[in-house]
């Protein structure tokens, strides 16, 4: 098959980041390509070195038709060489027609030099009748639904250049049928010679319609396979950088875990999210650690953030210590014992105005009342504290924190849920984005807090750091719980098979 | 460094530095002026530095500057909140002093010309004025805070219907009230020096800085202003707050309304409180504040407040037309602005630092 897209050694950094470091990608005609990896493995830094959002360093890209060296400076540009690009948000104009929308930027003209729409409309219907999409072009946007405007927007993509079609995330928004129905249009092109690249975190669909997988891992390129010569568990192992083969090693410290004489501290039944999560059975019992694993977008995060209340549960029923509660508001969760340390520190962690002390005490305070002020002296205390325990580097416990490096600040985090003196804390992603010594200041503090009696669920994406943490691993894919892995049966082997859906732990 | 630059360091460089300077440039401006177009000839006047007692109460420039700010002061009060906690201004606060003052005229009588009551009806209809301040607050809040509205797209629905409502409660007339103790809010209280308006102004300074600094809700508003979804996950209702600050507010606007219709001792339904929206957002800008909500200093926009009534007050003196008013009022209020802009201050001081380094470099 001929090759119409050749990237070669592509090196991109970001200020004290490889981004991507040496990376190859090939995408031939009539290709479905799928581009795999964890969070910050630079797919989506690739993506935007090829369209012209980022500039690399060094490499060569070449497009198939085009005579040397193809830089693109910006999205017009990719544009015109061939290169289209149809994101997770659609970006069409929501109040005009469908038609307007294909043609807006390169509306036909009429002798006189009004817009010509005549010629639009049927021009517009002629492009979706070709790729089977049924639909009035006269239409406004915003009355189609979404899986129908990410079709309209892949068909102004390809009526504008019709060789490279990149898809990011275009799945996630969608259901079932709806993702049937633009897989049936990806084949559709695909026939007709084009080369799409598939960026995804559902591996199911990846092995439905893909042809080629690239895996890309911490900037690198790991390799690029055909879909029959690597099977699921395979690919899971390549993201996460682990060789199955090398899976030998077998845990030692683990003993059977017997459940049924500890003490029950949360127990969910059915309890499920619309569009976040799928209703699950859970028990939490007291000292225990629990690993919530999955891929990105799994539902691993709302899996807890339905317990604490930021996910608002709208089935099934939630029991803290016996008694069923209803949260529908975090203060509610953090009265019953619970903190929450999210996943994205900087949008849903800090309070980037406020000082260090500030925000080591909001919780406490917010927990105490608004009439409960905690006396000034006390908070300085209280700072100083989790400053001294937990090594924050600052200046001073009144600098903002914002100023301080994403470890520190993910310090004074942990320091501010500390304080309020759980029973039951979830880390979301605590240790991401910091420097290694701290990651294993945090894994021991979470195996210490289990020792003194307190309840942790670990959400990583680093397999390593959970199974050094953890007690017990529940398995989350596509939203869906899907398993759970006993102490004893904790291993990267078995994660990776329960993560990746093998048949024993359906 | 000696402790003394310190010091004058820490002073330039904080918050309430340029808006105490902006007032104080004001002051000097007339007393300049007075000095060089004075009646009798250029000789230094400082008569607007003096203060008498007529009366058994205090007048002179600056007391009648006081006075006429405490509307102003308390709406300021209350937008910083507001402003504070949604990065949002309410420019129904003009609207709502209006309606609010009309509530308290229909509650003491039907006719067009209020005769005497009691004083009980007097403290009832001004009870009934607040609380509709109150409500009004309630409405703007709730569209900001729960159908997540924009701030100056939920107030201007009141902004606009505020008056016309004003209007129909009072017939589309100017009411006047013909009670001596009406116009005391507006004036004096008996056998007391100060202006009322002045102490409200103090009272509800005094108690929000305490309610603001004793309980927690400060903090909370700060924090809901600089991150609504942290706040939420760590247990602040972030919704509840921004609701509160937006009914503090209208009920800041009600007590503005009944103020400025104390001192014309009537409603003016089309008159009361116009623009007032405008100034009081100024007052927050001028105090320093930044209207991207989060951290605030409720001191710094009194003294915004003061210095935009000194301003009025000022120019009216120097027999500047009223009509006029607003155009130089709008020239100074460019250059506060403009001098305060980030822009400027970086400037300031990369030159400061270039003029240092020169230095050094001599020595």
């Amino acid at each position: 098959m001929k090759e119409i897209l050749t990237m070669r050694h592509i090196d991109k950094n970001f200020p004290g980041v490889r981004a991507l470091s040496n990376v190859d990608f090939t995408l031939r005609e009539g290709e479905i390509h799928a581009l795999m990896g964890e969070n910050g493995a630079g797919k989506s830094t690739l993506i935007k070195v090829l369209t012209g959002v980022e500039e690399f360093e060094s490499g060569d890209i070449r497009v198939d038709g085009i005579e040397g060296p193809v830089i693109n400076r910006s999205p017009e540009e990719a544009q015109k060489n061939g290169i289209s690009t149809v994101y997770q948000e659609v970006n069409l104009c929501p109040n005009l027609t469908v038609a307007e929308n294909l043609y807006i930027g390169r509306q036909p003209r009429t002798a006189f030099g009004t817009i010509d729409w005549k010629t639009i409309n049927e021009n517009a219907k002629k492009v979706l009748t070709d790729l089977d999409i049924d639909v009035d072009v006269t239409k406004n946007v915003e009355d189609c639904s979404v899986a129908i405007q990410q079709m309209i927007a892949i068909a102004r993509a390809v009526d504008i250049s019709a060789k490279i079609l990149i898809l990011d995330e275009p799945t996630s928004s969608l259901d079932d049928n709806e993702v049937e129905k633009l897989f049936t249009l990806m084949r559709k092109l695909q026939s007709k010679g084009m080369g799409i690249i598939f960026v995804t975190h559902f591996l199911e669909q990846v092995y439905e319609v893909c042809d080629k997988i690239t895996v890309l891992r911490n900037g690198e390129l790991v390799g690029e396979f055909t879909v029959e010569e690597l099977p699921r568990v395979q690919l899971v192992a390549k993201m996460m950088g682990k060789d199955f083969d090398d899976l030998a090693e077998i845990k030692s410290a683990a003993t059977e875990t017997d459940n049924s004489h500890k003490e029950v501290l949360i127990s969910a039944k059915q309890l499920g999210s619309r569009g976040a999560v799928h209703p699950f059975d859970v028990d939490i019992y007291k000292g225990d650690v629990i690993g919530l694993s999955g891929l990105l977008g799994s539902g691993r995060s709302e899996l807890a953030r339905t317990i604490y209340g930021i996910q608002n549960p709208d089935e099934g029923e939630l029991f803290v210590k016996g008694k069923k509660v209803h949260i529908k508001q975090p203060i509610q969760a953090m009265k019953l014992g619970m903190g929450l340390l999210p996943e994205d520190r900087k949008d849903e962690g800090i309070i980037a105005d406020l000082s260090v002390r500030e925000n080591i005490i909001i919780a406490l305070q917010a927990k105490r009342g608004v009439f409960r002020l905690i006396s000034r002296k006390q908070q300085e205390e209280f700072a100083d504290k989790y400053i001294d325990i937990l090594q924050i580097k600052t200046a001073h416990r009144d600098t903002p924190i914002k100023q301080l490096s994403g470890g520190n600040q993910q310090k004074a985090i942990l320091g501010r849920w500390l304080l309020t003196d759980p029973d039951f804390l979830v880390l979301d992603e605590p240790t991401r984005g910091i420097d290694v010594g701290t990651k294993t200041e945090i894994q021991k503090l979470v195996v210490k807090l289990a020792d003194e009696g307190k309840t942790v669920v670990f959400i990583s994406s680093e397999i390593e750091e959970m199974i050094r943490t953890c007690r017990r691993m529940i398995i989350m894919r596509d939203t869906y719980k899907v398993g759970e892995l006993p102490e004893m049966e904790i291993s990267k082997d078995n994660i990776m098979k329960a993560i990746a859906g093998g048949a024993e732990h359906e | 460094m000696n402790k003394e630059t310190s010091t004058l360091k820490r002073m330039v460089g904080h918050q309430l530095f340029m808006p105490i300077i902006s007032l104080i440039i004001v002051m000097l401006i007339t007393v300049v002026y007075k000095s060089l177009f004075g009646k009798d000839g250029v000789h230094l006047d400082l008569t607007f530095f003096q203060i008498q007692i007529t009366n058994g109460h205090l007048y002179g420039y600056l007391i009648d500057i006081l006075n006429h700010a405490g509307g102003l002061v308390i709406l300021a009060i209350g937008m910083t909140l507001t402003v504070a906690s949604s990065a949002g201004t309410d420019i129904s606060v003009g609207a709502v002093s209006a309606l609010c003052a009309a509530v308290c005229v229909r509650v003491l009588g039907r006719e067009n010309v209020v005769a005497d009551y009691s004083t009980g009806v007097y403290i009832l209809a001004f009870i009934a004025a607040m609380l509709v301040g109150a409500l009004c607050g309630v409405f703007n809040g709730y569209l900001v805070a729960y159908l997540d509205i924009q701030p100056m797209v939920a107030t201007l629905i009141l902004f606009t219907a505020g008056r016309g409502m004003a209007q129909l409660l009072v017939n589309g007339y100017i009411i006047y009230v013909r009670k001596e103790s009406y116009k005391w809010l507006g004036s004096f209280f008996p056998h007391i020096p100060l202006p009322s308006a002045l102490i409200v102004a103090m009272v509800v300074a005094v108690v929000m800085y305490l309610v603001l600094n004793k309980t927690a809700l400060g903090l909370y508003i700060q924090a809901v202003g600089i991150n609504k979804k942290a706040s939420h996950v760590v247990g602040l209702n972030s919704k509840m707050i921004i609701l509160l600050t937006y009914v503090f507010c209208g009920w800041c606007a009600s007590i503005n309304g009944l103020i400025k219709s104390s001192e014309i001792a009537s409603v003016d339904a089309n008159n009361i409180g116009l623009m007032m929206e405008l100034d009081a957002i100024l007052s927050v800008a001028i105090g320093g504040n930044s209207l991207g909500g989060g951290k605030f200093n409720l001191f710094g926009s009194i003294i915004g407040a003061v210095t935009i009534q000194a301003l009025s007050t000022v120019l009216l003196s120097m027999s500047v037309e009223s009509t006029q008013v607003p155009v130089f009022k709008a020239l100074l209020v460019a250059a506060i602005v403009v001098f305060q802009s980030p822009e400027i201050q970086r400037w300031r001081r990369n030159r400061k630092a270039r003029a240092a380094a020169a230095g050094k470099k001599v020595a």
